[in-house]
Formats: structure tokens, sequence, C-alpha cells
């Protein structure tokens, strides 16, 4: 029988990750709201990651239409369903062989594969995308998890090592804890936007080959939770970095469609290394992640997600297609992707309400960001920057000595302890800097900005509140 | 380049190809050639190797599709033209989702209200025996599920490994799961003659050979069997919980096709009620995990990827280490889970969708049953052929007896025989079937594996194909059908 000291050491690894302690306490505090304990606030507000349903946005309604419509063809039929909504359910049920409960191809179904690279290669204006390079996903986390998989040896020395930006929800990331992987950190500039520094690499680098043998690259554009978005001439010194020290490049690009700063320009990886030509543009190995969770969609329950694979070797990519076959996909998740990726266009019917769903949206983020930075930065104590892209900011904090002090004495690292408190005395749960990998002396919360107009206005007040209170209470 | 097949994951490399996965490619391109006009003497492929009822029509379940439907466009609550218990179903359902919308993320064991409604399930179906809703663990699959408690038994590399036993036959992806989690797999045969019974002696010379091997951990079942089709009684679960107790294994209990016993006269009871009536002797000492699949209920729910474990009687400090596990994993999409909850909590009697639903479970059950006599039937009149009865599931697993010369014709090809006979089925006769290597029968004995959830005009197609292709790959051997000797 499994008794503790037989568990798989990766496990237990995986346990000393913090994440989940603010989890189980929110949790907790629902519960006791639920059994009619009386606290300062009827419901917790979770702002701590991203979940936009959750925090007051409305699901796109095309979307949910035509998937709808695929899961009761009777809907086709009926004319309660836009005519355009009924053409593309009719189309997509087609390619998905008549019903969502069906078996997926384990790579994805080729018709959504397909659509996957017209898309890309409409987005990247013109440099071409293979269907036979896209792989479909449960989403950005799973891509990487099973390309770590590929690539991880056992337990055999020296680990495999991936260079991961802290601060990311993906330093510490479980996916690369469990996959036997090491994530080795390198530090964005906070001092300057969150600048990826080359030098910082290189250092990172020198480190990670005294414990493992690093063969990838991490990067995450537009930045989470730093709400960076990288310019040209950055990416081109990433991939010559790359290049130089051969490594893999991974790239995280969930919230491309979220654009906020003024003039901002989202340019793909791929479309940066097929700019950049030879040497580079055959050389370097990349893997691009993108899914239906974040953006206009905010689907993250429905699972649908991609990879695409560039200048991999053929022989790999066989031995990936080998590891993906025992997995199943959702076919809804790829239908919520397909959708995404191919939106309405000007005369359809619903196109309408889409660009008004859509432009609400970009107004509501627009609005929340200018809010908090507003309310945020008028407080003693948090300084927040303005964010480029993505759905998060990311104040941080200047905590008084004796909150730091306090904090130790119970054991706790201080801005974890800040928002442990903020959980317990207003109910709302911001994510600490901690727990995206940054070092102690500098504290940060990441607070998810996809929200309602009205939502945020509570989070900023609750925040607000707190702070105020625990500045005085530990001047 | 940078990266090379020498950085490939050596336990994925170790797999190798499954030829069901190669089959299956080839049966993609033939029906590409099909498109393109490329004559053949079919005009579709029909696929058995696997269970994908759907594809194969076996329709989907309207309540199910008319309660998704709503889920997903909540506006369709005040379209009357659903009936009532559908709308309140699903209006309960949205509920249960954070943010009222499936679109949200769900705790990574899966929705609480689902997680009772399953517990409520158990209960109910082993009458009264008392389930935990946090011992309940929502994933996406079973193959997910399961790769998940592998990890959990999964060792370090240094000697000795650990061990599952495994029976043979074994599902056809069991193989590749416990490769890549590193686990050695020992196999306890079943009984072809008894109609693929446990033996209790075969079981203790197996943990006697896994001990000079391995460090065997747990012990896998599935009943009903896959691909077998046999269902266990009550009396050779006790054995195997006896065994298991003994040995100090955990028992991994595949019960996904729970739902599709179709022999007649024949029960199926879990191994948690048997092992809760052993008494405290029993139920205090042996640790489990049962797992179940949308999938496999009669609704053939393939593609919306859920499932769950049970973990019972498990140390709490094993529950805590799963618990993270299936925190850092990725969950069931939540139309998946929500489906599972229409799949164990059907209409009642009293509900105005009762009668339609029941009435297309039960018209799918009565097609499986036919289905598997059919097939039974037909394939023991087939010389060479002999099949076991299939009480339960959806495969039926014939006995192949192959002439000499397709052996060595087979090894100079570097494949099973089994495999070989696949393929030239498929090419001959656009059939695809499954080769038993793959569920581990090798060496001399052949199966094949048919997958008899399809609707009856499917298999009826299928069968008379195969037996067409049987009698001239036969005969075009000389002095007609040799039968190998074993």
């Amino acid at each position: 029988m499994p008794q503790h000291r037989l568990v798989n050491p990766m496990v237990r690894n995986i346990m000393a990750l913090k994440r989940v302690a603010l989890v189980r306490q929110a949790v907790r505090i629902e519960e006791e709201i639920k059994q009619g304990m009386k606290k300062p606030y009827n419901e917790v507000i979770d702002v701590s990651r991203d979940n936009p349903h959750a925090t007051g946005m409305k699901p796109m309604s095309f979307f949910r239409q035509v998937i709808a419509s695929c899961i009761y063809p009777e809907l086709i039929d009926s004319d309660k369903m836009p005519l355009d909504v009924r053409e593309r359910a009719k189309t997509l049920l087609e390619c998905i062989g008549g019903s969502v409960g069906c078996y997926s191809d384990t790579i994805g179904i080729p018709i959504m594969r397909d659509s996957v690279s017209d898309f890309l290669t409409r987005r990247d204006e013109g440099v071409p995308s293979a269907s036979g390079n896209i792989f479909i996903t449960h989403g950005s986390d799973h891509g990487f998890g099973l390309l770590l998989k590929m690539l991880v040896r056992g337990d055999r020395s020296p680990s495999v090592g991936v260079l991961t930006p802290v601060p990311s929800q993906d330093f510490g990331n479980a996916t690369l804890v469990a996959s036997g992987a090491s994530a080795v950190p390198y530090y964005l500039d906070g001092q300057q936007g969150w600048r990826l520094h080359t030098e910082e690499l290189q250092r990172a680098l020198r480190s990670a080959r005294e414990v493992c043998d690093p063969i990838a690259l991490y990067v995450i554009n537009p930045g989470d939770p730093t709400g960076h978005v990288q310019s040209r001439e950055s990416m081109e010194e990433i991939i010559r970095f790359v290049y130089e020290e051969k490594l893999l490049l991974f790239a995280n690009e969930d919230h491309q469609d979220i654009l906020i700063g003024e003039g901002c320009m989202f340019i793909s990886y791929k479309k940066v290394l097929a700019e950049m030509g030879s040497p580079f543009s055959d050389a370097v190995e990349l893997a691009s992640f993108h899914s239906s969770s974040k953006g206009f969609m905010g689907e993250g329950g429905l699972h649908g997600g991609y990879l695409e694979l560039v200048n991999f070797d053929p022989s790999v990519q066989i031995e990936f297609d080998r590891l993906i076959s025992i997995q199943s996909l959702p076919i809804i998740g790829q239908l919520a992707l397909e959708v995404m990726l191919n939106p309405l266009q000007p005369g359809d019917p619903s196109y309408a309400q889409y660009q008004e769903e859509v432009q609400h949206i970009r107004e509501t983020m627009v609005h929340n960001v200018t809010r908090a930075l507003e309310v945020l930065n008028s407080l003693p104590g948090i300084s927040c920057e303005p964010i480029k892209g993505g759905a998060s900011m990311f104040p941080r904090l200047h905590l008084p000595h004796v909150a730091i002090h306090q904090a130790k004495e119970e054991e706790q690292l201080p801005d974890f302890f800040y928002c442990s408190r903020l959980l317990e005395q207003t109910g709302l749960c911001v994510c600490p800097g901690s727990d995206l990998g940054l070092p102690e002396g500098t504290y940060h919360i990441r607070l998810c900005i996809m929200t309602s107009v009205d939502t945020m206005e509570e989070v900023l007040r609750r925040l607000g509140k707190f702070h105020k209170q625990f500045m005085k209470d530990f001047s | 380049m940078r990266t090379s097949l020498r950085d490939v994951n050596p336990r994925l490399k170790a797999i190798g190809e499954s030829p069901c996965n190669a089959l299956r490619a080839r049966a993609l391109h033939i029906t590409q050639e099909l498109a393109q006009g490329v004559p053949k003497t079919f005009s579709r492929v029909v696929d058995l190797c696997s269970f994908d009822p759907q594809r194969e029509g076996v329709p989907p379940n309207t309540f199910l599709q008319q309660v998704l439907a709503v889920c997903l466009y909540p506006e369709l609550l005040s379209d009357e033209n659903f009936a009532l218990d559908v709308r309140q179903r699903a209006r309960r359902l949205i509920q249960s989702c954070e943010g009222s919308s499936v679109g949200c993320y769900t705790p990574s064991s899966g929705l609480v209200y689902i997680q009772h409604r399953i517990a409520k399930f158990i209960t109910r179906r082993d009458a009264g025996v008392p389930t935990d809703a946090h011992s309940i663990f929502i994933c996406s699959g079973f193959w997910r599920t399961l790769t998940m408690m592998t990890k959990l038994l999964s060792s370090s590399e240094e000697e000795p490994q650990n061990g599952v036993l495994v029976p043979l036959p074994y599902p056809h992806t069991l193989a590749m799961v416990l490769g890549l989690a590193g686990i050695r797999s020992v196999p306890y045969r079943l009984r072809e003659d008894a109609g693929w019974a446990m033996d209790l002696e075969e079981l203790q010379r197996a943990i006697r050979t896994a001990r000079g091997c391995c460090r065997p951990m747990a012990i896998f079942i599935s009943n009903p069997g896959n691909p077998t089709g046999h269902v266990q009684n009550r009396k050779s679960i006790e054995e195997v919980i006896k065994f298991a107790a003994a040995e100090k294994l955990f028992l991994l209990v595949n019960e996904v096709d729970q739902h599709s016993v179709h022999g007649s006269g024949i029960q199926w009871v879990s191994y948690k009620k048997v092992l809760f009536d052993m008494g405290p002797k029993y139920w205090d000492r042996v640790q489990m995990a049962s797992f179940h699949s949308l999938s496999n209920g009669l609704m053939g729910e393939c593609g919306l990827r859920a499932g769950y474990m049970e973990l019972v009687n498990v140390d709490k400090e094993v529950m805590i280490f799963a618990e993270t596990l299936v925190n850092m994993d990725i969950s069931s999409p939540v139309p998946g889970q929500l489906a599972l909850d229409i799949l164990l909590n059907p209409p009642q009697p009293s509900e105005p969708s009762y009668d339609l639903y029941t009435q297309e479970i039960l018209t799918n059950l009565a097609t499986l049953t036919e289905n598997a006599l059919r097939a039974q039937d037909f394939l023991n009149s087939l010389p060479g052929m002999s099949c076991q009865p299939a009480v339960g599931g959806f495969y039926v697993y014939p006995r192949v007896d192959l002439p000499a010369e397709v052996l060595e014709r087979a090894k100079a090809a570097g494949v099973e025989a089994d495999v070989l006979y696949c393929q030239e089925l498929l090419e001959e006769q656009g059939v695809c079937v499954g080769a038993g290597s793959e569920n581990g029968n090798t060496g001399g004995e052949y199966h094949l594996r048919l997958c008899v959830g399809v609707s009856s005009v499917v298999l009826e197609e299928a069968l008379e194909r195969l037996g067409a292709f049987h009698l001239r790959f036969l005969d075009s051997y000389s002095c007609g059908p040799h039968l190998e000797t074993p």
C-alpha cells in the first residue's frame, strides 16, 4: 500500500507550493458564509486569477449560440438562432462527425487544425503555417506540460531545465514541477516596465548550468502578471539569445488579444522569427501556445487551446504525436477555439452585436485600469504602473517594517501575510507576488482586471479600505 | 536544429508505436483515397478498433443534449419548447458553476455540486454504503485519471521499480500509461476457457514473479473486463480483495463499463460494495481507487471528456497527495462535468423527459446486447475463430488461429501475426479491428478486438466484410486453413 514514504518524491515537491493555501482559505470562508457565520461582507470576490465570468463579465453571445446549436442540433433547424449562427453550427457539426459526443483525433480534428493554421497565416500577415505543426490542447498550460513530458528524462541527472520568467504564474508552476523539469528563474526588470534583459538571461543560464541541463527559454508575451508587451527589438534579442545558446523557445501568447496601452502592437514570435531570416528562421525551435481561456472569450472552463511547433525535428514531432495519442481532447473546446479564431465578418447578421460586445469588454478593461491606477496610486504604500496588455495589474506594496516583522513571526512571507489578512477581513482574494516567484524584499499583489465595472469598484473599495487600515495598524 | 530524438524522454521512446494508432492512421489515409475517388471494394472504412459509438451510428441522448445546450446558452431557460425538467436541471447545473457560467474554471477536483451528486449516485448504487464527496475526484477521462494515480504510485528510478499487477489481456492503452510513469507491469493471466475469469492461483503466481523483479504496489482490475467483456461475480471479487489484503496491494479498479452489462441474468456489483460487505476485517485494511467515465455510459459521450475516481479507505496522507496532484493537473471541461450529473442521476419516472430518456438508453442497451450476441455467433461460425461470451462492456474478443505461413510472413514484416491480419483486413475490406497483441496477448495466441458499441447496421456490415476476408485469407494458404497448434 502506498505509504507516505513510498509516494513519488516529485509529489512532495508540489506540496511545497504555497498557491494552494489562499485557495483553501477562500474555500473555508465561503463555507462559513454559507453556514451563516457573520462577516463584514457577503461574498468572496476572487481576482487572484483570471475567471472573468465569475467577476461580472459576460460570455460572447455568438460563441455560446454556435456551441449550443452544435450540442443540440435541433436548434439549427429552428429559427430561434440567427442565420449565421445556424450556418456556422451546421458546418462545424459536419466537421466533428455529427456530434460533440464523438471522440476527437488525439491531435485535434483536422478541420480545426486547418482553421488554426489559416488564422495564424492571416494573423502573421502571410508567414505560412502548416496544420501539420498544429496540435490542439486543453489550454496553454496543458500544451506546455506535454512538451515537457516529451523532453524530460525521468530521474536521470542532470534534470532538464527551463528558464522561466519571474514574476509569472508559471514559475514554480506545478506543471513544471510535476514533469520533473527544473524551473530556473530569470528576473524581469520591475524598474523598467518588466523588461527582459539579455544580461539577466545570461546570468540565469550560467547559474542553471551548474544544477541542470537547461534546454528551453519560456517567455510570456503579453506578460502575466506584468502587463508588459515586448517590442520587436526585445523579441529579436531573445531570438538571438536562444539561437546562440541552442535553447528551445516556448512562447505563451495567451493574452495576445488584449492590448490596452495606446498604440500598443502585438507581434507573434513566429512572425519576428520569420522576418529575421536566416540563420535564425531555419534554426530556432519555437513552440507557441494560445487558448480560448483568455482574451474576449474567457472560456477557461471549456478547454480549448493549441500549440504550434516551428523548426522541430520531424522525428521528434513524431514522438510528440505518440505522446499525445493516449489523451483525448474535448470537442466543445475545439469549437470554442474555432469560433474564437474565425469570428464574424461585417455584413453577418450577428456582427453588430458581436462588435458591441467586444467594444464593451475593451472599454471596461480600459476603465478598470484607469480606476485602479487612480485609486491605488492615491494610497500610501502602494504604487501601480499602467499596463500595456493582458488582464491583470501588479501593484507594488511598500510594506512597513513592523508588518514585515510580524509576518516573519507568523512564519509567513510578507505579501502572503498581507493577502491572507485582506482575504479574511474583506473577502477579497488577490495573488501575492511571492506566489509568482518574486524574491524577498519586493512585494506585489496581482489582481485580475477583467471584471465588470461594478465589481472593480467593489474590489478597489475593499482593497483601499483594508490597505489604509493595514498601514495604520503596522506603522 | 538542436533537439533530436536523443533528447526525447526515454520512457516515451521505449513504448514504441501502437499498432492501433498505425492502423487508424492508415484507415484515415484510405478514407482520403476514397474521397479522391480511388476505387475500392468498399465505400467507407468501418472502425471497430476502439470505442466511439456516436461516430459509428449510436444516437446521442436527447435529454443530455438539451440540458447542455441550455447550460451553454442560458437564454434558452425561458424557452418553453424545452421540457420543464430540462430547464430545471439546466438551471441547477448553471447555478453550480462559478459566475453561473460554464466558461469559468472549476476547482481542480471538479465542481463541488457535481462531486456531491456523484457521491449520491454511488451511495444509491451500493445500497447505502457511505460515500464522502471529498474522496471523489472529477477528471478529464479515465486514462487521465489513471495517469494521475500512477504518478502517485511511481517511484524514483532507483531499484526496485514500483510494479502493478495487470490482467492479461489488458485494455490496449494501459501499457503506455504505465510505461510513461515508469511503472513495471506484471501480468496475471485471465482464464479464457472460463469466459476470461480471474484465477486466484494465477494471481499468486504473478505476485511471486512480481516480487522477484519489482516492488508490487497495486493490482489493476477491469470489471466489466476490457476487452474481455467478463463480469466478476461476488465470490470472485471477494477472492481478489482477500488477495490484495494479504499481499498489501492497492486496488485500482476500472469500473467504467458498469452501466453496460448486457448478458442475460448477469448482475454487476461494485468492488466497494463487496468490500464493505466483507466487514471491518477487510474494510479497514484494503485501499482502493475506483474509476468511472462518462464515455462508457450508454450515452456514449466520449467527446465531453469527463470521468471520476473515488478513493476508498485511502490513508489521509495519501489523500492529500492525491488532492495536490489533482490540483496540478487539468480539470475536466465543465460541460463534461455537468454531463456526469445527467449520466448518474437521470430523469425520474415522474418527470416529463423520463420516457424518452429511458427509451433511448434501453434502445442502446438492447442494440449492444443484440450486437454482442450476433458478433459472438458469427465469429464462432468462422473456421479457426472462437469467441468467449462477452456479458459486459463494448468489445468482443475472439481468438483466431493463424496458419504457420502467416506467422512467418508476419515475422519477416516485423509485426505480430494478428497485426498483419488486421492490416490486410483493413486494406482489403475497409474494416479496422484491434489486434490482441496490443492487449498483451502475444506469443502464439492471437486475438482480435472488435467494438460492438455501434449501430446494428454498422456491425452487420463489418461482420459480413470480416467474414468474407477471413475465408479468403485462410483459403489463400495452401491446403485450406492450418490451425496453429499452441
